[in-house]
């Protein structure tokens, strides 16, 4: 037990130089970034004098290594900045606007993996069969229909057409009052303070933009499953456990697919960080207040702080999603214990 | 107890039918051992999934009847056949680590066996199953229990697949190559082990094996198969004395054993006079304490100990030992792809050791010291046709191109008995004997001095071995190059070599002429190595033409 907990320690050490790395390459990256924000928030009729005077309020005027001085200053005071188009501090839009894209990209990987490992599995277990074909379809058909289309499409069905799904404006329509902030996941605040109404009314904002994302993210997942069950449902472990006449049942769930697991692990979190900054078009058809529209807005703006924040934000993400998915791989495989020691 | 009559299974393919066992007939009394030797590809295996109903997709029984105590087991529901497996008739396999679950407790897999057929609660299931592994003799099963498979070594994997196999108690065991991929000491442990499970509890057995030896050791009858027949069938004895089929007298032939000579290995009819090859007093290479240290997570591995030993020119050395024992870091280094820690490796009376391996592609010495691999398909690119892949050095090293490649492609090929309207094929497309040709062409290919052979034997029939053991000893006597050979079997390094290297643990512990290590072994290692061997009956004296 102690060996796992060096083990997670030594991963979690090995994950500063990579955060290291990312605040000095934010900082750089935004720096090279065409257009000089100063001009920009003097406005259309301002003069020398007043872009120097805005450039002397942004702190823009000092020699980099100094900006960059101060930058790492703020930021271990917790500090992220304050961002020019929305006037409130990085560290509070970020802390509104990430949980709303976590909660919409893992509400769609949980219905993603719900749909697509059972049916990987059962392709796997039936090759060249309907099922097997219904499951190539699917997901040939998810994967090349773009987001925005498929969300535009469902809107138009269940918004206009048949009028079952709430208007495509947020997270929560009008009527309900906002959960109070615990996590920043409108359902869990919800559910927390017992309030059933406006987790429902959470849940059916939720709905179709988490079917958009799960309906484009199922392909890799129904794919990797099918491939690692073919691979697992070949090995010879498992004419073994058939010699020995084990149940299909067993065979399949505690042989096969335990060890089919983990690529499937892999793939899903791959799959989790590019839906992550990729789930972008998605927010913005369905007008969701998350990360991914917030991060291209300041982008657009040369919003400095607010894109070194959102770079941040996701480096530390990353990281913390590779550290889940290290220890997951742990759990599942007693090799990868033992080579660690 | 167990019939079986015209047994025919197929497999349908994209290219139609493959009928694997075609009209195959046998029983098993009760307390019998039955053996079904057999070449890849003869049925054997199939014949015995068919009888369990586990054949892969695609397979399937056509015609005959199975019939094991009166049940008839190829029209019995898959709900029978699931309770029969396991309970009535085991099951265990060649490569035990690979059919052993990778991340499941050893103890569980076998709790699976014993919950399933209901020998066992979940109270005495731990219990029974630590019995279980104490019946195959594993030394502290207690410990065993919680062990995963790749924290055992291979014989002990084999030990907890005949645990799960025998956990039930059934009355039929079949062995489906139960000792291949394993050491030869290891191999010996896990017969005895199966035979004397086998006769203490009066069980019937049937073992496929590809090795007649090992067959007329632990069985009491024996089914010869070929192309998915039975082609003879007989007690050992008489089958080594007086084999009835061509198919069976070429096996018996092609079996190694003590005493015989390289030709005697091929058909009475093919077999021409053995060529002498001259040995020098010279040596062509000098190996000077020989030192290789891998820095493991636990300290320095020492794979290699301090070795020292020479091949004259012409001469061939054999390098024996089981897996571990260093022999494959030895010849890597030797082959110029891996650095030795410390030593001198004098070629030629030049130190070739100080040369890095990365390097050694751009020396003038590289096409003197070529080697032939172990596996004969892996070692082949596979969209290389084999004209590509012997043209290969040729052209890179030798610097030659257009129809003088061309040229010498065709001449390598007739040397190594490669039809040439085979060159333009892919790997794939050729038989392991064929690919076995391919990669000693590219081998000598350069004219190499020194050839290294890395168990080039190890993954054919032996009827395949004999036909390429003996091309290799023509080659040496037509261009007179040494040879290293590197193997696990005592009597087929015999066969080839003047001079045996016996390693263990990194060190050799002896060496010497080849027929004297063989008749009077010094070393107690080299003792067990030798006793350890399947030992086939005496055969018929076949007088060479």
């Amino acid at each position: 037990m102690s060996a796992r907990l060096t083990s997670v320690l030594s991963r979690i050490a090995q994950a500063i130089p990579v955060v290291i790395g990312v605040v000095v390459i934010s900082f750089v990256l935004t720096r090279a970034l065409p257009g000089d924000p100063a001009v920009y928030f003097a406005g259309a009729a301002a003069d020398e004098a007043s872009i120097a005077e805005v450039r002397e309020a942004l702190g823009l005027d000092k020699p980099m290594l100094r900006q960059f001085i101060i930058y790492v200053g703020d930021l271990a005071r917790g500090d992220l900045g304050q961002s020019i188009s929305s006037g409130r501090p990085v560290a509070e839009d970020l802390a509104s606007r990430l949980p709303a894209s976590l909660e919409l990209t893992l509400s769609a990987l949980l219905l993603s993996c719900a749909v697509a490992v059972p049916l990987g599995v059962l392709a796997a277990t039936r090759p060249g069969s309907p099922v097997d074909h219904l499951c190539r379809v699917l997901v040939t058909a998810g994967v090349s229909l773009p987001t925005f289309f498929t969300g535009i499409l469902l809107i138009y069905v269940f918004y206009y057409l048949l009028g079952i799904a709430p208007s495509p404006l947020g997270r929560l329509d009008f009527i309900y009052i906002e959960p109070d902030h615990v996590t920043g996941f409108y359902l869990i605040d919800a559910a927390l303070a017992g309030d059933a109404e406006t987790f429902l009314g959470a849940l059916k904002q939720l709905v179709l933009p988490a079917i958009t994302l799960a309906l484009f993210t199922m392909a890799p997942i129904a794919r990797m499953t099918r491939a690692a069950m073919l691979g697992a449902l070949s090995a010879d472990f498992v004419r073994t456990a058939r010699a020995a006449g084990l149940t299909n049942r067993t065979v399949l769930y505690g042989y096969a697919f335990r060890n089919a697991l983990l690529p499937v692990v892999t793939t899903l979190g791959m799959v989790f960080s590019f839906t992550l900054g990729a789930n972008v078009l998605v927010e913005k058809v369905f007008a969701w207040p998350g990360i991914g529209s917030y991060a291209v807005e300041a982008l657009v703006v040369s919003d400095y702080a607010a894109v070194q924040g959102f770079v941040l934000a996701m480096a530390f993400l990353f990281v913390l999603l590779n550290l889940v998915i290290d220890l997951a791989y742990t759990l599942i495989d007693p090799r990868i214990g033992f080579a660690a020691k | 107890m167990l019939s079986i009559r015209d047994l025919a299974v197929s497999f349908q393919t994209r290219r139609g039918a493959v009928n694997a066992v075609r009209g195959v007939s046998f029983d098993v009394a009760t307390g019998e051992v039955l053996g079904i030797v057999g070449e890849s590809g003869s049925g054997k295996s199939v014949t015995s999934y068919a009888l369990m109903r586990i054949l892969d997709a695609g397979g399937a029984i056509t015609a005959g009847d199975v019939s094991y105590s009166g049940l008839d087991l190829r029209r019995a529901s898959e709900a029978d056949m699931r309770d029969i497996r396991g309970r009535e008739i085991s099951m265990i396999f060649q490569n035990p680590r690979a059919a052993l679950n990778p991340i499941r407790k050893v103890g569980h897999q076998i709790e699976d066996v014993l919950r399933r057929h209901a020998k066992a609660t979940r109270q005495d299931a731990r219990q029974k199953a630590i019995a279980a592994l104490e019946a195959v003799r594993i030394t502290d099963a207690e410990a065993r229990y919680d062990a995963y498979p790749f924290e055992l070594s291979g014989g002990m994997c084999q030990r907890v697949v005949i645990a799960i196999a025998l956990a039930c108690d059934p009355r039929l065991l079949i062995a489906d190559e139960p000792t291949t991929g394993l050491d030869i000491t290891t191999q010996k442990a896990v017969m005895e082990l199966v035979s004397a499970l086998i006769r203490a509890r009066g069980m019937g057995a049937i073992v496929i094996t590809h090795d007649l030896g090992l067959a007329a050791q632990y069985c009491d009858r024996i089914v010869v198969m070929k192309d998915g027949q039975i082609v003879e069938t007989g007690d050992p004895e008489a089958l080594f004395a007086r084999p009835r089929h061509a198919y069976t007298r070429k096996l018996v032939d092609a079996t190694p054993r003590a005493g015989e000579s390289i030709r005697s290995l091929l058909p009475a009819e093919i077999r021409t006079p053995d060529l002498p090859h001259k040995v020098h007093e010279r040596p062509i290479l000098a190996v000077r304490d020989l030192t290789k240290t891998y820095r493991g997570k636990s300290g320095p591995v020492h794979a290699v100990r301090g070795i020292s030993f020479e091949v004259k020119e012409g001469q061939s050395v054999g390098l024996v030992g089981e897996s571990g024992c260093g022999k494959s870091t030895t010849s890597e280094m030797l082959v110029r792809l891996l650095d030795p820690t410390s030593g001198e490796i004098l070629f030629d009376g030049q130190d070739i050791a100080g040369i890095p391996a990365g390097r050694f592609a751009r020396n003038p010495r590289r096409g003197d010291i070529q080697m032939v691999f172990q596996d004969a398909t892996d070692s082949l690119n596979p969209r290389h046709s084999a004209r590509q892949t012997i043209a290969d050095p040729l052209r890179r090293l030798g610097g030659m191109g257009g129809a003088k490649l061309a040229a010498r492609v065709d001449e390598l090929a007739d040397l190594t008995g490669l039809p040439r309207t085979l060159l333009d094929r892919f790997p794939h497309q050729l038989s392991g004997g064929q690919k076995a040709r391919v990669g000693i062409a590219r081998a000598i290919a350069l004219n190499p001095r020194f050839l290294i052979l890395d168990e080039p034997t190890a993954a054919l029939d032996v009827s395949i071995q004999a036909v390429v053991l003996n091309l290799l000893a023509d080659l040496r006597a037509a261009l007179g190059m040494s040879y290293l050979f590197v193997s696990h079997d005592l009597h087929v390094v015999r066969l080839l070599c003047d001079h045996v290297i016996v390693m263990k643990g990194g060190e050799i512990v002896e060496q010497g002429p080849a027929e004297q290590v063989m008749a009077s072994p010094a070393h107690p290692y080299t003792q067990e190595l030798l006793s350890a061997a399947p030992k086939p009956p005496a055969r018929r004296l076949v007088p060479a033409p």
